[in-house]
C-alpha cells in the first residue's frame, strides 16, 4: 500500500465506466469484446494500484457496451484486489428484477468483504424496457416501486409483498443476507429527475449526479434540491447529505499535448461526438482537458458549487482510448490529481459532514441504531427491523 | 409575476437567408400584434429570435441533449412569452428542418396553452396549406393554442401584381396587409384573455400525487 492509500480522506475518488467498445479513431481499429473486458479488469486493478478508492461499472444490454452483468465482473475484480470499493454506474432498477439485485449484490458484498455499494439508475437506452418486458413510460414508477421492494428485501428478513410490476412475494427471504446486517450503500443516480432526488432523500440514501453531459448549474439545482429534501426527511442537515459527482478529464504534463491527443477521441466519442467543439464542451461542462493542475483547479472548485461532498468519479476509459493511455491517465489521476484534491477537500471541511460511506461506517451506524428511517420522523414506520432466525415468519 | 398590463411577444423566424422574407413577415406580424395589444392598453415588448443565429446551438443540443447557455436563454424567453409568433419557410412541402429541430428540443409541455400565431413563407401560394397540414398539428400536439388564422406570404405577395383571378380585385399587397392585421388582432385578443401561467417553470417540481415509495397497493 502506498501513501495515498493509507491517507484518510473524507472524499472517495474513483473511476466509472460505461463499458463501450469503440473504434480508436486514430488507428481505425476496434479491439474485440473479450479484449476490452480483460482490459477493463486491468484498468480496475490499476485503479487500486494508483490509490483510488472506488471503481464503478455500468450496465447495458446492447452493443457497443460489454457490461450486461456487472456483479460478475466486479466479483472477478474483487478477487484480485484488496482495498478498492466496487460499485456500479448504474444498476438498472427499472428493468432488473429487484429480487435479483438484492441477491446479486448481497452475494458480491459477502465475497468482497463489504467492499461493495451500488448506484441505481434508469438507463439511457429505450428498447431495454421492452426487451425486459417493461414499459418505458413507467420508468419513474418502476424505479420507485422496485427500490421500495429492494430496500425491504435487504432490511427485512421475511417479506410479503405485492406491487404493480412484479409477481407478488409471500414469506420470501432474499439470500445471502446482507453482510453484518447492513445493506450495501445505495446511490440514486439521475440526470434530470427530481423524483429520483426526492427518493434518495426520503430513504436517507446517496444521490449521484453524473455531471458529464450538462453544465454544472443544472446539477447544482438538482443536488440543492436533494440536500434540502434530505434535511426535510430528518436524516441530518442539508450539508450532511451524501452527494456523489461524476466528472471527466484528460491530462498531460503539457496542456497543449492533452488537447491535441484527446481531440480525435472527443470528436468521435459516442454521445457527444460530432456535436460541439472540444472547446465549447469543456467550457460548458466539467470536462477538463489540459495539465494536471488545470484538472485540479477545475475540480477543487466543485466543492464551492456543490458543497462538501462524498464521492468523485471520473470517466477515463471510453471513446476508443487505448489501454496504455487509460493506464497513464490513472497514473496521473492517482499520482497528482487525487492527492491534491484530497488536500484541497480536507481544508475546512466541517467534522460533522460524513465521509464517503464504507461498509465499516454502515456497520458502526447500524450497531449504534442510527440507520436512516425511510421517510424519517414524519412517516410512521410500521414494520419491525430485521431480526435473524425468523425465516418463514417463525419468530 | 409580471405586471398584467405588460405583455411579452416572442417571435421565432426560421428563415435561412439574410435578409429573409421569413424575417420580414415575422416583423410585420409582430408589429401588427404589438399595435393591437397597445390599442388594448398593454405595454408590449417584442423579442425576435432568428433561428439561423443559433442553428449550431440547436444541432449541438440535438446530439448532446443539453442547451448551450445562449440557447437555454432563448428557450426560456420563448416558452415564457405571453404569445408566440412562429414563422417558417416552407421547404419541400413542410416547415424547415431548422424550425422543427428547435421545436424538438423544447420540453413537450413548455408551450402548453400558449397563444401561437402560425405563419409561413414560400415561393408560390400553392404551399399555403402547409400551415394547416404541417404546422398546426405540431402545435396542437404540444397543446399550444394556435390561432385559426395563419398567414402565408408567397413571393408574389410582396409585390403589386395580382397573380390569380381571385386576387385581381385587390392587390396582393393589400391582401397580405389585411391578413397580417387580422392575425395580429386575433393574437392580441388571445393574449388578452389567456390565463396561461407565464412564470418560469420549476424544473424540480414533483408531479402531483408523487410518492417516494409509490402508492401501488403494497401489502405488508
Amino acid at each position: 500500500m502506498n501513501d495515498i492509500a493509507t491517507e484518510q480522506s473524507p472524499v472517495q475518488f474513483g473511476i466509472f465506466s460505461v463499458s463501450d467498445v469503440t473504434e480508436d479513431p486514430t488507428t481505425g481499429t476496434t479491439i474485440s469484446e473479450p479484449e476490452r473486458i480483460k482490459q477493463w479488469v486491468e484498468i480496475a486493478k490499476h485503479a487500486e494500484e494508483v490509490g483510488l478508492d472506488v471503481v464503478a461499472l455500468g450496465e447495458h444490454h446492447n452493443p457497443p457496451f460489454f457490461s450486461s452483468s456487472p456483479t460478475t465482473t466486479l466479483a472477478y475484480v474483487a478477487a484480485q484486489t484488496k482495498r478498492i470499493l466496487l460499485s456500479t454506474a448504474t444498476t438498472l432498477i427499472t428493468t432488473d428484477d429487484p429480487v435479483k439485485i438484492a441477491e446479486d449484490f448481497a452475494m458480491l458484498q459477502v465475497l468482497a468483504d463489504g467492499r461493495v455499494d451500488l448506484m441505481l439508475g434508469r438507463g439511457n437506452t429505450g428498447p431495454v424496457y421492452p426487451w425486459f418486458g417493461k414499459d418505458i413510460r413507467e420508468g419513474i414508477p418502476l424505479a420507485i416501486e422496485h427500490y421500495r421492494l429492494l430496500h425491504r428485501l435487504w432490511t427485512e428478513e421475511v417479506v410479503d409483498w405485492q406491487g404493480r410490476f412484479r409477481t407478488p412475494l409471500q414469506g420470501f427471504t432474499s439470500t445471502p443476507r446482507p453482510l453484518d446486517g447492513v445493506a450495501p450503500f445505495v446511490w440514486h443516480g439521475s440526470i434530470r429527475s427530481p423524483e429520483i432526488a426526492e427518493q434518495a432523500a426520503y430513504y436517507g440514501d446517496g444521490f449521484f449526479a453524473n455531471n458529464i453531459f450538462w453544465p454544472k448549474e443544472h446539477y447544482m439545482r438538482l443536488i440543492g434540491y436533494y440536500r434540502q429534501r434530505f434535511e426535510h426527511y430528518g436524516h441530518g442537515r442539508a450539508e450532511q447529505a451524501y452527494v456523489g459527482l461524476g466528472g471527466q478529464f484528460f491530462a498531460r504534463k503539457n496542456s497543449q499535448d492533452a488537447v491535441h491527443e484527446f481531440r480525435p477521441y472527443f470528436d468521435n466519442a459516442p454521445v457527444y461526438g460530432h456535436g460541439p467543439t472540444l472547446e465549447e464542451f469543456t467550457e460548458q461542462t466539467p470536462l477538463t482537458v489540459g495539465s494536471p493542475q488545470q484538472v485540479i483547479d477545475r475540480y477543487a472548485a466543485m466543492r464551492e458549487h456543490f458543497g462538501d461532498y462524498q464521492r468523485q468519479l471520473f470517466l477515463v476509459d471510453h471513446a476508443g482510448l487505448p489501454l496504455k493511455t487509460v493506464l497513464e491517465q490513472l497514473d496521473i489521476l492517482g499520482g497528482e490529481i487525487v492527492p491534491a484534491l484530497k488536500r484541497e477537500f480536507a481544508k475546512d471541511r466541517p467534522s460533522d459532514v460524513p465521509a464517503g460511506p464504507t461498509h465499516e461506517f454502515l456497520v458502526e451506524r447500524h450497531l449504534a441504531g442510527r440507520d436512516p428511517v425511510p421517510g424519517g420522523a414524519t412517516v410512521q414506520h410500521t414494520h419491525e427491523p430485521a431480526k435473524s432466525g425468523n425465516a418463514f415468519g417463525i419468530k | 409575476m409580471t405586471d398584467s398590463q405588460q405583455k411579452r411577444l416572442a417571435v421565432i423566424a426560421a428563415g435561412l437567408g439574410q435578409p429573409s422574407a421569413t424575417r420580414l413577415l415575422a416583423d410585420r406580424l409582430a408589429e401588427a400584434a404589438a399595435r393591437a395589444l397597445a390599442d388594448k392598453g398593454f405595454e408590449v415588448t417584442t423579442e425576435v429570435v432568428e433561428l439561423r443565429d443559433i442553428a449550431k446551438d440547436v444541432t449541438n443540443h440535438l446530439v448532446t441533449g443539453f442547451p448551450s447557455p445562449r440557447l437555454e436563454e432563448v428557450i426560456e424567453r420563448v416558452t415564457t412569452a405571453d404569445g408566440l409568433i412562429a414563422v417558417t419557410p416552407i421547404f419541400t412541402t413542410s416547415y424547415s428542418g431548422l424550425f422543427k429541430s428547435f421545436i424538438d428540443i423544447l420540453d413537450p409541455t413548455a408551450l402548453t396553452d400558449q397563444p401561437v400565431l402560425l405563419a409561413a413563407t414560400g415561393g408560390s401560394e400553392r404551399h399555403s396549406l402547409a400551415i394547416d397540414y404541417a404546422m398546426r398539428p405540431l402545435f396542437t400536439y404540444l397543446h399550444a393554442a394556435p390561432l385559426s388564422t395563419g398567414v402565408f406570404a408567397a413571393a408574389s405577395d410582396w409585390g403589386n401584381a395580382p397573380t390569380t383571378p381571385a386576387t385581381r380585385s385587390t392587390s396582393a399587397v393589400d391582401g397580405l396587409r389585411a391578413r397580417i392585421d387580422r392575425a395580429g388582432t386575433e393574437l392580441a385578443d388571445a393574449i388578452a384573455t389567456s390565463t396561461r401561467d407565464t412564470s418560469v417553470r420549476d424544473p424540480l417540481a414533483l408531479p402531483e400525487g408523487f410518492s417516494a415509495v409509490g402508492a401501488y397497493g403494497e401489502t405488508r
